[in-house]
Order: C-alpha cells, then sequence, then structure tokens
C-alpha cells in the first residue's frame, strides 16, 4: 500500500522545485550577467533592478545566486549518478551472494573508500590536477559510492528472501535475470530515497569545497564561493552573505525532506533501511 | 572478545596499510617529478638527477613506498620537496589544534543532541517535542562552516564579544585561548548536535517500544525511570554508532572551520601544502586524517561489542 502525501514531502518537494526553477530559467534568463564587473555597482544596495543588491565587484547578486543553483544541481546529479552507477552493483551483487569472498571484497573496499571523505579526495586530487567542477564531482561521487553500495546491499538481503525470489530461482533463472527483473525493481524506491538523501550531502560537500577553492572556479557563480567571498565583508555587508547561506541551507533543506517525505510515500515496508549519509 | 580485537585490529593495520598504498600511488606516481618541479624548466639534466638521488624519487615506486610507509610507522614524515623542512614536527605542531577542536565540537554536539533527542522522543507527542524534531532538520541543512560565518557575524561583527578568528596558545594567555575557540567550537558542534539530536531521538524511540521496557513500567518503575536503568544503555548503542561516523564528520568539517577562523590545524596545513604544491605534505597530512578516520570506525566497533553483549 502507498502511504499518504505528508507534509515533509511535500515542503521537500516545493524546495527542490523552486531550486530546480532557478536553475532552468537561468539558462534563458537572468536579470543581469551574473559575472559581468560593474564598477559603478560595487556593493550596491537591493533595489531598482538589483533586487538583492551587488557584490563587491559589482556582480547583481540574484543573477549569481539563480546560476548558482544550476551549478549545485549539476554537481549533485554527476556526483550521485557517479555513486549510484557504481555503487549499486556493487552493493546488489554483495548483497546476493552474501556468504561468497566477492561479497566480502566489496565490503572491504568499500569499508576502505568510507575512510576517504569527499573533502580529503577532493584535496588530494586538487593537489594533483588542476582543481574544478570536475574533480570536485568525482570526489564527491566517489565518497558517495559506499553509502549507495551498503543501502543496496542491505535493501538485496532483504528482497532475497522473499517468496517471488525463489519462485525465479526455482524456475531456473539465472542471477543476473533475477537481479535486473526482481531485485532492482524492487529496492528501486530505497533507492530514489538514498539518492535525495546523498544530494543534499552533495550539496553541502560542494558548497565547502567551493568555500575553500576546491570546487567550481570563478568566474562560474557558485553558492560555497559567494560565501567565501562575503567573509571580508561580513563587517559592512552581511547581506553578501545570507543569500548564498539561505540558498544553501533550503536547497539541503529540501532534499533531505524529499529523500524523508519520499521513504514514507514509497514504501512503508522498507522504512527501517535507513539512507546513509 | 579477545579474539574479536585481534581480528579488528588485523583488520585496522591491514587498512590502513592498503590506504597508505593508495594515497602514496596517488600523490606520488601520478603528478610530475618532484625534482623537476622543484629546479624549474632551465634546469640541466645532470642538476635534476642528482636532486632526484637527493630526494629518493629515482628508485623503484615499492621501494620509496616502503621507505614512506616505514618512516610513517616510526613517525618520520620526510622532508618536503619544497620547503625542505621535516614534515614530522610540523603535523604535531598543528594535530593538537585539530584535536581540541574537533572533542571541543563533539563535546558541545553532546550536550546539545543527548538532552534534547531524549527529551524529544520522551514528549513526542508534545508540540515541544516535535518543535525540537523540526528545529534539528533544519541544523542538519546549514554546514558549518555557514554556521561559524553566522556565529561571527552575531557574536564578533554584532555583540563584539568574541574574536572573529584567530589562535592565541593556551600556554601564552589560556582565557584568550578559549574566548579564541568558543566559537569553532560553536559552529562544529550545532551542527552536529542537529544530526545526533535526531539520532538519539529515534534510539530512544526504538527503545521505549521495546519489550523489556514495558516490562519494567508493568513492574512498577516510573516511566523514566524504567528508561534510565533499562533504556539508555541500550538506546546507546546506535548511539555510539553514529558518534564515531560523527567524529569523522567533524574531522573534515574542521578543515573547514579552520580556514573560517584562521585556526593552525591540520586543515590549514593541508590546504597551504596544496597551495604551495607541496605533494609529500600534503601526502603525509591526508594519511594522518585517513588514519584517524579508520582508528574511529576501529573504536566505534569495538566499543559496539562491549556495549552490547547480545554481539559477544
Amino acid at each position: 500500500m502507498r502511504g499518504r502525501m505528508n507534509a515533509g514531502l511535500l515542503v521537500g518537494g516545493v524546495l527542490v522545485g523552486l531550486v530546480t526553477l532557478a536553475a532552468l530559467v537561468s539558462f534563458l534568463w537572468t536579470p543581469h550577467d551574473p559575472t559581468l564587473v560593474d564598477a559603478a555597482q560595487r556593493l550596491r544596495e537591493p533595489g531598482g533592478g538589483y533586487l538583492l543588491g551587488a557584490d563587491k565587484y559589482g556582480r547583481d547578486t540574484f543573477s549569481q545566486i539563480m546560476v548558482g543553483a544550476r551549478t549545485t544541481l549539476y554537481v549533485g546529479i554527476v556526483a550521485v549518478g557517479i555513486a549510484a552507477v557504481l555503487g549499486v552493483p556493487l552493493g546488489v551483487v554483495a548483497g546476493m551472494t552474501p556468504s561468497g569472498w566477492l561479497s566480502e571484497l566489496i565490503m572491504r573496499v568499500n569499508d576502505l573508500v568510507f575512510a576517504f571523505p569527499a573533502l580529503l579526495l577532493a584535496v588530494m586530487l586538487g593537489a594533483v590536477y588542476e582543481p574544478g567542477t570536475l574533480t570536485a564531482m568525482i570526489a564527491i561521487g566517489v565518497a558517495t559510492v559506499p553509502a549507495f553500495a551498503r543501502v543496496a546491499r542491505a535493501a538485496t538481503l532483504q528482497v532475497m528472501v522473499t517468496d517471488y525470489i525463489l519462485a525465479a530461482r526455482a524456475a531456473g533463472r539465472r542471477r543476473p535475470a533475477i537481479a535486473v527483473r526482481h531485485v532492482l525493481p524492487n529496492i528501486g524506491s530505497v533507492l530514489i530515497v538514498q539518492a535525495s538523501v546523498s544530494f543534499a550531502i552533495a550539496i553541502l560537500a560542494e558548497a565547502a569545497l567551493s568555500f575553500l577553492g576546491f570546487g567550481t572556479r570563478p568566474p562560474t557563480p557558485s553558492w560555497g564561493r559567494m560565501l567565501q567571498e562575503s567573509q571580508d565583508l561580513l563587517f559592512s555587508t552581511p547581506r553578501l552573505a545570507l543569500w548564498p547561506g539561505l540558498a544553501i541551507a533550503l536547497a539541503v533543506l529540501g532534499f533531505n525532506l524529499l529523500g524523508d517525505g519520499l521513504r514514507d510515500y514509497l514504501d512503508p515496508k522498507l522504512r527501517r533501511i535507513r539512507a546513509e549519509g | 572478545m579477545t579474539l574479536y580485537l585481534l581480528k579488528r585490529l588485523a583488520v585496522l593495520i591491514a587498512s590502513t596499510a592498503v590506504a597508505g598504498v593508495v594515497v602514496f600511488a596517488f600523490m606520488a606516481l601520478l603528478p610530475g617529478d618532484p625534482a623537476e618541479v622543484a629546479l624549474g624548466v632551465n634546469a640541466t639534466p645532470e642538476a635534476v638527477a642528482e636532486l632526484r638521488r637527493q630526494f629518493g624519487t629515482d628508485r623503484a615506486p615499492v621501494a620509496q613506498f616502503l621507505d614512506w610507509f616505514g618512516g610513517l610507522v616510526q613517525g618520520d614524515f620526510g622532508t618536503s620537496y619544497v620547503t625542505s623542512a621535516p614534515i614530522g614536527p610540523q603535523i604535531a605542531d598543528r594535530l593538537g589544534v585539530t584535536i581540541v577542536l574537533v572533542l571541543g565540537g563533539m563535546a558541545v554536539a553532546l550536550v546539545i543532541a543527548v538532552p534534547l533527542g531524549t527529551y524529544a522522543a520522551v514528549h513526542h507527542r508534545d508540540p515541544l517535542g516535535a518543535a525540537i524534531s523540526a528545529v534539528s532538520q533544519l541544523g542538519i541543512a546549514v554546514p558549518a562552516f555557514l554556521a561559524g560565518i553566522l556565529l561571527v557575524y552575531v557574536f564578533a561583527v554584532q555583540a563584539q564579544a568574541l574574536p572573529s578568528g584567530g589562535y592565541v596558545p593556551i600556554a601564552e594567555n589560556p582565557g584568550e585561548w578559549l574566548r579564541g575557540l568558543l566559537l569553532p567550537w560553536a559552529s562544529l558542534g550545532l551542527v552536529q548536535g542537529a544530526v545526533l539530536t535526531r539520532y538519539v531521538r529515534s534510539a530512544v524511540l526504538d527503545v521505549m517500544r521495546e519489550d523489556y521496557l514495558r516490562t519494567a513500567r508493568a513492574k512498577g518503575r516510573g516511566g523514566t525511570g524504567a528508561l534510565w536503568r533499562h533504556g539508555l544503555r541500550n538506546a546507546s548503542i546506535p548511539v555510539v554508532t553514529v558518534l564515531g561516523l560523527q567524529l569523522a564528520t567533524l574531522l573534515v568539517g574542521a578543515v573547514v572551520v579552520e580556514r573560517v577562523f584562521v585556526l593552525p590545524g591540520l586543515g590549514d596545513l593541508l590546504l597551504s601544502g596544496v597551495a604551495g604544491r607541496d605533494l609529500l605534505l600534503v601526502q603525509g597530512v591526508v594519511m594522518v586524517l585517513v588514519a584517524a578516520v579508520l582508528l574511529i570506525n576501529f573504536v566505534v566497533d569495538v566499543t559496539y561489542h562491549l556495549l552490547d553483549p547480545r554481539l559477544r
């Protein structure tokens, strides 16, 4: 039975929808060129076509927030994509052969990757190559693989003891066929929840990396770097920190609420498998 | 228990060694020749070869790795190719600041999370209990460095009560040392406290539904008394696990918070190493942080076994 629409799902959906809308509209239109340096508009107060004012280079804050949403979603989608594409097959294989050496190997490697947080991976990548959006996405993606693998494994273990799998095995179906036709569709809802929660964490990681200078390079707007640039103006122009900060917090809150809401909505049975951070 | 401890210890040593291989392979083998980098484009091949011999980078990768990792085990992190300074003492200098930062942040998180999470679970039908859950959800959405910036704005810019950054060694002035750390601790602790509150709440809720707690209540213990005597130990099992994971998150969060508050910790050392293209330094700091995460996981697993007799 599917659950009822809940408040978390609604609020989360609206917040994620707003971020997505801002990102999509920014492709077609922003109030000003977000990267245009304009000395005349330096630290301009909000108003007169500059809804949220301008930063120390005279760039429109609102336009930057809009394009920053695009950066955030882009990094999140690619990072979560990497994590899911690598993590889900590993987790399913480990879950379908729980006592085999392969499963043991996968989970050990998983534990090892777990010891390399996204930030460290990104810093390592950034030390060797030029740091940028690509290194940040790869680092966040790889660091998120263990979360997907663990959740996929736990869900697969639950599915493997059901009668329909037993029936499929008795009918002589091969394991890859069982994985694709029976396991994946049945762990899908858990994975969607995990994707939403991982997306929230990816946004936090991207913001932190951009803040440190290991994320998206200037002049491409990113919320984390907007915060970093605002820090030395905190005494005079605190609103420059307020808007990107609010954007990050609301986007993360949105994906977290969406994940929790989806968990309750999609499949109350699988509620006990928690999405991992 | 002893057998488990030995097995787990073996896993810890093995994973640290494998992590060492990964870090080394990544940092030492992929980028350009440090001798060429140090001497610049106009160097003669003879000078490069001589420097390579001094650095030891002319040897086989396996020999280089064994040399580096063997040194690590004895606390020798090698000598920087860029600054010619030994790396171990630099790390040792900075490690203390980061540990103090992380432990303080953890303490703040626990002080917030245990009472609030327990209250939110016991009173989960009351408005206040529900409010705690909602606020903790908000807290999770705020990254530590953003919390730091907000705290600086409130306490340093507006109230002018605390410094906005900088570090005074405790030996120099304990009062100023403490004042300088209050905001960094709070930035790390508030956010982690929000995350932890949710886990404490759900752990206590789970325990409250258990049969043994109902039995204890039926035998005449008051609700709080029963929870206190039978519940908290059991509720602490999942919380300890999360606490360990959080400690690892805090370590990474500390890197960013050090940047916000200009604290001379490991994170600051790591980032200045990257900026100066001091790869051996970066390699050393990354290894220390990864080893710390592995060690934390080890301690968590062992604690888990001690707390839960069913696992013995």
